[in-house]
């Protein structure tokens, strides 16, 4: 389809032009598919404003101003974990010191701790530890639901389920209608980190492959499942590598559909074996949304994850494709073990507030991108909302 | 409109009132397809072209540009102004002498009443070893602003500041805001002019540019009501510049000013830039709330994108300044970073110590090597400099040598921006 171009249209050609970026920005305006090479020039180029301005112009044409939130919590169900991947903090053995592993009931807990408060998403991803047997992810999923019906259980990432259908001795494809029985809503997209063969052998050779990971995410799409994806960025990897791992999460896109959004993670070096590796900057992080909007042109969502990001990286990656912010979260210890500062708990007014402050409408979303809640919706105050009248 | 308050503190109306009368958020996707789009694409070509934006155009990017216009326009700006890839910083150090205060600004957490608890005035030892460990640590600046403290008259300045002159030459001092040297005037009952000749005479190098909150009357009457006014502000950075020092400039928002007034503000800095050409830097932040006297009055922090707005339209406005600081020490290390390219070419000073924002909640201060990785990062060399923005650095580059010294510095005036159209960046 060809459509007329408009003013802003030719502006941000021109300025895209003027950073040696014009033909990419062509593509853009035409809804063009971008190529390996142009990934690449995007991550190369010193521009800053004119990458973000055509991932804002993606991002805009794709959302306008919505920019969506949820009140979920994360329930890390224990950090026992064989897969000594170098950049973990979280992961420990049995018997190391603050190791555990929640019961079902304890899990349950949790959520129960909970109920005064709106949640509609739980996030359960932990280490893969093979002494747990499948019955406990079956008995962990109805404790949680028991304990809040009306909740969407979003948990297990791919490393997890391909350790959870190695437990249950049983294709996945069998594994997951069983899961979904006992009350999985969806995936998330932890686990991928970079498809990079060469980076896996270098980092984290314990954990599934690339190639592995995808085929997993293909099955779990097939069950009727959607699921988030993600890429763990700034640390050994190079760009051409990260195009790599973006061009591949898009084919598979291409064929199934079934992802709702990229998460780009940061490296945080703090506790972790590659300690020694900086991390991305502020800069990188704003560069990386930028580019994963502009490369995955068939996911819809692209996520500024505030609780890694921190406010002011996420506030203005709103301004850089992300059209997400992740959201109220309650427990963190994954990033926060890797010495990640931010608060654990961000009220809903304040995530409101700062979403707002950016100039975008805030749309408070349920797991599946349904809407809960908008100013738009519920007149302009964002404070007289229904989840805290 | 008229607007009910108090002297010395606001009432709960007026910062209702207040609160409804400033920016409101706004669709930022509307920049380039709504009713404004035509008008914002005429300034951003103009401003793209080198020239100068006026009062309504200036108003109109406050109110309604986008971030990532704001950003373009300022990264521009800066790029003309500084071609080459630097960053400067200055390692220096806070040195509050004083916290007794008889101005009562509402919104600072720092002052105390004269005989107050916890009210101070640091002995000359205390002083000493300060200014001894921030020598030691290649420190090139002592910033030194205080209370308006009722007996501690200019001769007092005088006898410390040529005693720190004697006894660690290598370090300047940077004291003494404005309306501390108003303060000073009045209690010594003689003009700010003699003033400032006595101590420029003790060794006083250049002067910082706090205080200004924002220059507008409405706004000063309900936050600083006892503060110097407005028109005193500007002429006592007047008689700075006219007896031959420079001075930075300062700009304190996210509280109860509008946009309208913010860019008042701007334009009065900028036409006296205009006139003197004494000012060497602009600093601006949002208001700390955390623990002030008048809390409830205030409205929340403002967030950081808030802050990076204003923080690039200062540098789109005042394109007579030659420097913009960024404010990380009240915004965090990432949010510095991002500023070098919405607008910042200044790191400010690595202050070995800071008192007054850090009393309202607020403390994000890195050591040299976090902050030069941070800079270096964002694609920008990172070297030190003095007061003067003149380059101190070992890692010397050619073409950033300027000022050396406060006569030196008088004698570089900026020009007027009208560069050729900078390659975009």
């Amino acid at each position: 389809m060809i459509t007329a171009r408009t003013h802003a249209d030719e502006r941000l050609l021109r300025h895209a032009r003027a950073a040696g970026l014009g033909e990419i920005a062509e593509k853009v305006l035409a809804r063009e598919r971008l190529s390996i090479d142009d990934g690449l020039a995007l991550y190369r180029t010193q521009h800053l404003h004119a990458l973000g301005a055509l991932a804002n112009h993606v991002r805009e044409r794709l959302h306008g101003d919505r920019t969506y939130f949820n009140v979920n919590q994360h329930v890390n169900y224990t950090n026992l974990c064989n897969k000594l991947c170098k950049f973990c903090a979280f992961q420990r053995l049995p018997g190391e010191e603050g190791a555990y592993w929640l019961t079902p009931e304890q899990a349950a807990d949790k959520i129960r701790a909970q109920l005064a408060h709106p949640v509609t998403e739980v996030h359960m991803v932990a280490g893969v530890w093979p002494r747990i047997p499948y019955s406990y992810y079956l008995e962990l999923l109805r404790a949680v639901k028991a304990a809040r019906p009306s909740i969407h259980i979003k948990a297990f990432t791919m490393v997890e389920l391909d350790q959870i259908a190695k437990v249950a001795k049983k294709p996945l494809s069998e594994v997951l209608p069983e899961l979904i029985e006992a009350g999985l809503g969806s995936c998330p997209g932890g686990g991928a980190e970079v498809f990079s063969e060469r980076v896996r052998a270098a980092t984290y050779h314990l954990k599934i492959s690339g190639d592995e990971w995808l085929a997993l995410a293909r099955q779990v799409h097939r069950a009727g499942l959607r699921s988030n994806c993600t890429m763990l960025h700034g640390h050994i990897e190079t760009v051409e590598e990260r195009v790599d791992h973006l061009d591949r999460l898009r084919k598979l896109q291409d064929e199934t559909g079934g992802f709702q959004t990229y998460i780009p993670l940061s490296f945080h070096p703090e506790n972790s074996e590659l300690a020694h590796i900086e991390g991305p900057s502020a800069i990188d992080e704003l560069r990386e949304i930028a580019v994963a909007r502009l490369l995955l042109d068939n996911v819809p969502h692209v996520k500024a994850y505030w609780i890694l990001l921190d406010i002011p990286v996420a506030q203005t990656a709103l301004s850089f494709g992300a059209d997400d912010v992740d959201g109220t979260v309650v427990e963190e210890h994954i990033y926060h073990d890797a010495g990640a500062t931010t608060p654990q708990r961000v009220a809903r007014d304040e995530l409101v507030r700062w979403i707002e402050r950016a100039g975008r409408i805030p749309v408070e979303r349920d797991t599946l991108y349904n809407e809960v809640w908008s100013p738009r919706s519920a007149g302009r105050s964002a404070v007289a909302s229904p989840s805290t009248a | 409109m008229q607007r009910a308050y108090t002297t010395g503190s606001m009432t709960a109306d007026a910062t209702t009132e207040l609160a409804r009368s400033g920016t409101d958020p706004f669709p930022a996707s509307e920049v380039r397809h709504g009713p404004y789009a035509a008008e914002l694409a005429r300034i951003e070509d103009k401003v793209l072209d080198g020239a100068r934006i006026e009062r309504d155009e200036a108003e109109l990017l406050d109110a309604r540009a986008d971030l990532p216009l704001l950003g373009r326009l300022a990264d521009h700006v800066r790029w003309r102004l500084h071609p080459h890839a630097i960053v400067t910083y200055i390692v220096d150090r806070n040195l509050n002498p004083t916290n007794v205060c008889v101005t009562d600004c509402g919104f600072c957490a720092f002052y105390r009443r004269p005989g107050a608890e916890g009210a101070y005035v640091l002995s000359r030892e205390e002083i000493d070893a300060k200014i001894e460990e921030t020598a030691q640590q290649g420190g090139r600046q002592l910033l030194m602003q205080g209370g308006h403290h009722p007996y501690l008259k200019t001769d007092w300045w005088c006898e410390l500041i040529a005693h720190i002159r004697a006894r660690w030459p290598q370090v300047n001092c940077h004291a003494l805001s404005a309306p501390e040297l108003d303060h000073l005037s009045k209690l010594d009952k003689r003009p700010v002019e003699a003033v400032i000749a006595d101590l420029i005479a003790a060794g006083l190098g250049s002067v910082p540019g706090a205080g200004a909150e924002i220059l507008v009357e409405r706004v000063r009457k309900i936050i600083a009501p006892k503060k110097t006014s407005t028109e005193r502000w500007l002429e006592v950075h007047r008689k700075v510049h006219e007896a031959g020092l420079r001075s930075s400039a300062t700009m304190m928002f996210g509280h109860v000013e509008t946009g309208p007034e913010r860019v008042e503000h701007l334009l009065r800095l900028r036409e006296l830039q205009d006139a003197t050409g004494g000012f060497t830097a602009f600093a601006c932040w949002l208001m700390q709330p955390d623990g002030v006297p008048e809390e409830s009055l205030y409205p929340q922090r403002g967030t950081p994108v808030e802050y990076l707005r204003v923080q690039a339209l200062s540098r789109i406005v005042l394109d007579n300044v030659a420097n913009i600081q960024t404010s990380y020490v009240t915004q965090g290390l990432d949010m510095g970073q991002i500023t070098l390219r919405y607008g910042c070419n200044d790191f400010g000073g690595t202050m070995l110590e800071e008192n007054v924002v850090s009393a309202a909640g607020c403390f994000h201060l890195a050591p040299i090597q976090r902050i030069e990785r941070a800079i270096e990062r964002a694609g920008f060399r990172p070297r030190q400099r003095n007061s003067w923005y003149g380059s101190v650095d070992a890692r010397h580059d050619e073409h950033s040598d300027g000022p050396r010294g406060p006569a030196d510095a008088a004698q570089a005036r900026p020009r007027a921006p009208r560069a050729p159209n900078a390659e975009a960046r």
